[in-house]
């Protein structure tokens, strides 16, 4: 990670330095990113700068992908798994804008991806980055609102309390009900929230090619998990962690294989099932795959009033 | 008495001073397993405060409490590093609040505030926990149907015992108590009492409880230490000391109290 020192970001006349951050913070964060890899799932406190975009939109995934882009680096933005909602294409935008670098919805040509609430389905490559946005750091919060408190505990690895909330899922449900930020243990030491990941893709973070960086903008906490990284999802012995299943397929490429989104196509409750992570479907649909409706959603828009 | 076998406590030259106010001073006493103690006096004379301060809650300002522990021999708890203390809390002894929202977790269902503890201590399979959990809402009388509601539904005699049992569920050799029976009206109290009698006895658990109430303090207590300004005053046998009390304050306590 060379810095860029003092070069104006934009050929088209905005005063911003490469990447919107000056060198300074970007110095900062990185220092505080490379922490965060040298102790995996430990949250790493850092000063968050205001960004140009309100909180809880993704202000800490932007300050880490503005400190480690370089002018090779080849972007990608996901929100939900999609790289077309409004979310992701600002933040695509505003990089392509402050540090004209290349962007891309192909999972396999990113050197960067920012997501939001999802990993993508593809498998990643040694040296991608995945930085993730995350609202709450903190996995204890809801049973401990006390910070020094668990900050105690992560200290002195006391984590029975993440397993009464499993414990409380299984009483209420009759099994473990938890199905997103679902906490796992991170190299054997520090439980971890990853961010309101599915819990589908939980076995994603283990043993990784690639590096996870997670940033909490509004809570100021840097983590992450390095490549080749042991991050195991708590369970109980006799409930063991388990993945959602689908009964659906993609309805546009047909995969019963990957996430699906829930879409209400109309008021009498037609409903319609496609993969959330969009590249990996359209990716599909180019290779020859169909699903069982695979023009749903285009005769949705078209018919909308 | 003769010392058998070492005191399972022993509380050395204890004193705590909050700037120049002294709450605690000099107060040396020892425990043997199995036996209650109980620590009297009125508002103020720093019951609480002494009990915080043994109970590792509280720092001291001087003194040393040397506590028994199952496998390092003995060891003096006030110079114990956090994870030593905070593992002593949640295996070895049970801290039970005078105000049960203190001391539970309001948060989540009463099984899940039995079972947390065994989970602090590794329990990992839910069927264990959860037999676990039942057993122990049955011995402090606690309805099993109640078991996955949350602990604010329940009334404060309830809160109180479910307190007590999930400090017990991890079988403790010690337990600290601070007014266990206060805001609890006469009835509750009683049935309370007669619990933690029970208890104490088949679990063969040492106990300090700290309270205002003599009736309290006479029926579930071996011994008692009358404290004042800070200071104990006067300590013995509950029945010695109550019917026979020595020092000017404790028979002015005994005799305020009603006779019946």
């Amino acid at each position: 990670m060379t810095a860029s020192t003092g070069e104006v970001g934009a050929a088209n006349g905005y005063d911003y330095n490469f990447a919107y951050l000056d060198e300074q913070t970007k110095r900062a964060i990185r220092r505080i990113i490379l922490k965060a890899l040298a102790i995996p799932g430990y949250q790493v406190p850092f000063g968050s700068r205001e960004m140009p975009l309100p909180y809880g939109w993704g202000t800490g995934g932007i300050q880490i992908t503005a400190s480690i882009l370089m002018k090779s680096d080849v972007l990608k933005v996901i929100d939900q798994g999609a790289d077309d909602t409004t979310n992701a294409v600002s933040i695509r935008n505003f990089f392509a804008r402050v540090a004209s670098i290349a962007t891309t919805e192909k999972t396999a040509h990113a050197s960067i991806i920012q997501t939001r609430h999802r990993i993508p389905e593809a498998p990643l490559a040694a040296g991608q980055i995945m930085v993730i946005q995350v609202p709450i750091p903190e996995p204890m919060r809801r049973l401990e609102p006390r910070e020094i408190e668990t900050r105690k505990m992560h200290a002195l690895k006391e984590y029975g309390l993440m397993h009464v909330t499993l414990y409380e899922d299984i009483a209420h449900w009759g099994h473990i009900a938890t199905t997103y930020a679902y906490p796992v243990l991170v190299n054997g030491r520090y439980v971890m929230a990853p961010s309101p990941i599915p819990k589908w893709d939980n076995p994603k973070l283990h043993q990784s090619e690639a590096t996870f960086i997670f940033c909490a903008g509004r809570e100021k906490r840097i983590y992450a998990v390095p490549p080749f990284t042991d991050v195991r999802s708590l369970d109980f012995e006799d409930y063991p962690f388990r993945l959602q299943s689908f009964t659906q397929s993609c309805a546009l490429c047909g995969s019963g294989q990957s996430y699906l989104d829930e879409v209400i196509l109309d008021d009498e409750g037609k409903r319609l099932y496609v993969c959330s992570d969009t590249d990996f479907c359209a990716q599909r649909v180019a290779g020859g795959h169909v699903g069982s409706d695979p023009d749903a959603l285009a005769a949705a828009k078209d018919g909308a009033p | 008495m003769i010392d058998l076998e070492p005191p399972l406590l022993q509380v050395e030259g204890l004193s705590k001073l909050y700037g120049r106010n002294v709450a605690c001073k000099n107060v040396t006493f020892k425990l043997w397993a199995g036996e209650v103690l109980c620590i009297v006096g009125e508002s103020g004379s720093g019951k609480t405060t002494l009990l915080n301060c043994i109970s590792a809650i509280q720092p001291q300002s001087s003194g040393r409490v040397l506590y028994q522990t199952r496998h390092a021999g003995t060891a003096d708890v006030t110079a114990m590093s956090d994870a030593q203390k905070r593992l002593l809390m949640r295996t070895d002894w049970g801290i039970v609040h005078q105000n049960p929202r203190d001391g539970l977790r309001m948060g989540v269902s009463a099984g899940a505030n039995v079972g947390e503890r065994l989970m602090a201590v590794g329990a990992r399979h839910y069927g264990h926990i959860r037999a676990e959990a039942t057993g122990w809402l049955n011995r402090v009388e606690i309805d099993i149907d109640r078991i996955d509601d949350l602990p604010g539904t329940f009334s404060g005699g309830m809160q109180q015992r479910l307190q007590i049992a999930r400090n017990l569920v991890t079988k403790p050799r010690l337990v600290f108590m601070d007014e266990p029976t206060g805001g609890l009206d006469v009835s509750v109290q009683a049935r309370l009492l007669d619990l933690l009698r029970a208890l104490v006895q088949d679990l063969q658990l040492a106990a300090i409880i700290v309270t205002h109430d003599l009736a309290v303090a006479r029926l579930l207590a071996h011994r008692l230490l009358v404290m004042r300004r800070g200071e104990i005053v006067e300590s013995g046998l509950t029945d010695q000391v109550l019917d026979d009390p020595q020092h000017p304050y404790t028979q002015l306590l005994v005799s305020s109290i009603l006779q019946t």
